[in-house]
């Protein structure tokens, strides 16, 4: 992942989604399948959020989305149901790291001025995202990720991060200074 | 330039695992002492393993899974999901806490898998509540716990700390649980997001190794990383009873060969010593919290945070009460909830459903050795194998449509139980006790 650019629609949610709110724990014991368990995305805030989302479609939360249990079931369901990613004021860190760890796009940015349906253009490079409210024509600076994050994000999550040697051969070396 | 300024405990503890000069902001590889997983979570790091290409695990005697969450089973699927996590622990080696046997971030300091400086990572959120015994112990997802399982490390961002002060003197009656809940409605839900907590001051003492839990475990619903005590008398204590080899002592005496031979036992105080902060620290934020201004408090629906004393919900009806948790479901957490239902009566009120879960086997078995449970089970209760429980709805008593409950858990977001059209409050073991006497929420403190 070095560039990437895409368009999708905003489908917007408040503070604090929880990840027992993104999936509940009652349908993870049922089935660890994510194309079952995205019939139940989001439930416990919008029940017709699932049968309505397209993939392509886009994520905006606002302040702390992802709180809660540490799940990672939470940021695959979403990528199951064709969701590239999350825009948010911020994230709970157990759900930023399960989102890249997965190559779910975190982008944290100011979302307050995003209404549901608008059509946003992402673009991705280099560890920074810029988001263009398209038919405002508007621009969001988004916070760039840590570098080591952006060499997981690059490689396309973890699983090929540690595949490729990852941060298994070299621990002090691998400090990345603010 | 290198900052000369001193370290917090975090910053301290990731930068004796790193082998690095770890600064608040700094993103370090990190040597991991203990890997947990669960049974919810264990599933999907056996598929990240896989896939990742893992053969073997970098070291099986740093590795615990506990089969906390569904417990016992209640459908072929959970008990599907305990045999892959026992098979992939015999092929590898790794000891599994089996159903019944407890809460992970319980089970494992009881059984001394957790020492002071650790850096301790689990695929559960509450993994923190460890940070009672100055470890820096963290949450993380099932990727995250398969990579540190083949290669023994993981990655963290060193977190800027908040430094809180407990101070004045605790009034009877005043619970951890209440203190916790006070402290994250100051934090708010993000307030401690990407940070760490360290607990000191005065007051800090009036707390046991049990309290100091409750308050590492609470951190986490403010949003911290990591949520750590230093270590005293109450600390050292615990590790004596709990830990093969730990005299208490640091050795300072004998001749070098002495020591060297006591350096080279697999745990000792020698080379797990006390991880303090330096006087000169920088903290993001540093926050008071006068005890002897603090009362109890319920949480209410449908955020942890939302936080009230309890004469504003008081009188709220209440159709099912829940002691267990690894907030409050330890062995002085029932000894309060007996003392104040035996004040008020001495039998739950009609109507309710009061639910009992230890949170491990050992809490279990100290109730029915202290005739704790016998107490319990004629006021009414019902008893459930230690676990997770009904906190997230995966197994045990689900409350019924419309039911408003109140918990010693740490959650109470909508559906979290199981049901979305249930009201769950949060409070103390002994406003809970109150509440399940009156069928109301009630302040513990007129009937005690």
């Amino acid at each position: 992942m070095t560039r990437i650019a895409f368009d999708g629609r905003a489908r917007v949610f408040g503070d604090d989604v929880n990840t027992d709110y993104i999936i509940a724990s009652t349908r993870k014991r049922d089935t660890l399948d994510e194309s079952v368990l995205k019939r139940y995305l989001l439930e416990a805030v919008d029940p017709s959020f699932a049968a309505s989302v397209q993939p392509g479609d886009l994520i905006v939360g606002g302040a702390n989305f992802g709180c809660g249990s540490a799940m990672e079931i939470a940021a695959t369901v979403i990528l199951a149901a064709g969701i590239k990613a999350v825009l948010a004021k911020s994230f709970a860190r157990t759900f930023y790291r399960n989102a890249v760890n997965n190559a779910l796009l975190p982008i944290e940015c100011d979302t307050s001025t995003i209404r549901e349906g608008d059509l946003l253009r992402v673009s991705f490079d280099d560890g920074r995202a810029t988001v263009t409210i398209t038919g405002r024509n508007e621009t969001l600076a988004a916070t760039p990720l840590a570098p080591l994050m952006a060499a997981v994000l690059s490689a396309g999550g973890l699983v090929p991060y540690v595949r490729s040697g990852g941060y298994g051969a070299n621990r002090g070396a691998d400090v990345h200074k603010r | 330039m290198m900052s000369s300024r001193g370290k917090t405990i975090s910053e301290r503890i990731l930068s004796a695992k790193s082998g690095s000069d770890a600064r608040a902001g700094d993103v370090v590889v990190c040597d991991v002492d203990l890997v947990i997983g669960t049974d919810a979570s264990t599933p999907m790091t056996i598929g990240y393993f896989e896939k990742m290409g893992g053969e073997r695990v970098f070291d099986a005697s740093r590795v615990v899974f506990s089969l906390d969450h569904y417990s016992p089973p209640s459908t072929p699927k959970t008990a599907a999901f305990h045999d892959q996590v026992r098979a992939f622990a015999r092929r590898h080696g790794v000891t599994v806490f089996e159903v019944g046997e407890g809460i992970s971030h319980q089970v494992a300091p009881e059984r001394g898998r957790v020492l002071p400086g650790d850096l301790v990572i689990g695929a559960d959120s509450h993994t923190v509540t460890c940070g009672a015994l100055n470890a820096f112990a963290t949450g993380l997802g099932s990727s995250d716990i398969a990579a540190a399982l083949i290669t023994g490390r993981t990655w963290l961002r060193v977190p800027e700390t908040i430094r809180v002060e407990l101070a004045g003197s605790r009034p009877p009656g005043l619970a951890a649980k209440d203190v916790g809940l006070a402290l994250i409605a100051t934090l708010t839900s993000e307030g401690a997001n990407y940070r760490s907590v360290e607990f000191h001051g005065e007051s800090t003492r009036a707390f046991s190794l049990d309290e100091r839990m409750v308050l590492s475990n609470l951190s986490v619903e403010g949003g911290a990383k990591a949520a750590i005590w230093s270590v005293d008398d109450v600390t050292t204590a615990y590790l004596i009873e709990r830990v093969d080899g730990w005299t208490g002592e640091l050795v300072d005496g004998g001749t070098a060969a002495e020591r060297a031979a006591l350096r080279s036992r697999a745990v000792h105080p020698s080379t797990h010593p006390p991880v303090h902060p330096d006087p000169d620290a920088t903290y993001a934020r540093r926050l008071r919290l006068d005890l002897a201004t603090l009362s109890p408090r319920v949480s209410v629906p449908h955020d942890p945070t939302d936080v009230v004393s309890v004469a504003d919900a008081a009188g709220t009806p209440v159709h099912m009460v829940f002691l267990g948790t690894c907030t409050g479901g330890r062995v002085s957490d029932f000894h309060e909830a007996v003392h104040v239902l035996e004040r008020a009566g001495g039998r739950v009120a009609p109507g309710v459903q009061l639910v009992v879960t230890p949170a491990s086997r050992e809490v279990l078995l100290t109730l029915v050795d202290d005739g704790t449970l016998a107490k319990l089970t004629a006021m009414g209760a019902i008893v459930t194998t230690p676990g997770c429980g009904a906190c997230c709805g995966t197994s045990g008593a689900i409350p019924g449509d419309g039911m408003n409950v109140l918990s010693t858990a740490n959650r109470n977001f909508k559906a979290r139980m199981g049901n979305a059209t249930a009201s769950i409050y949060l409070a103390s073991p002994a406003t809970c006790a109150a509440s399940a006497a009156t069928g109301r929420i009630t302040d513990p403190r007129e009937v005690a």
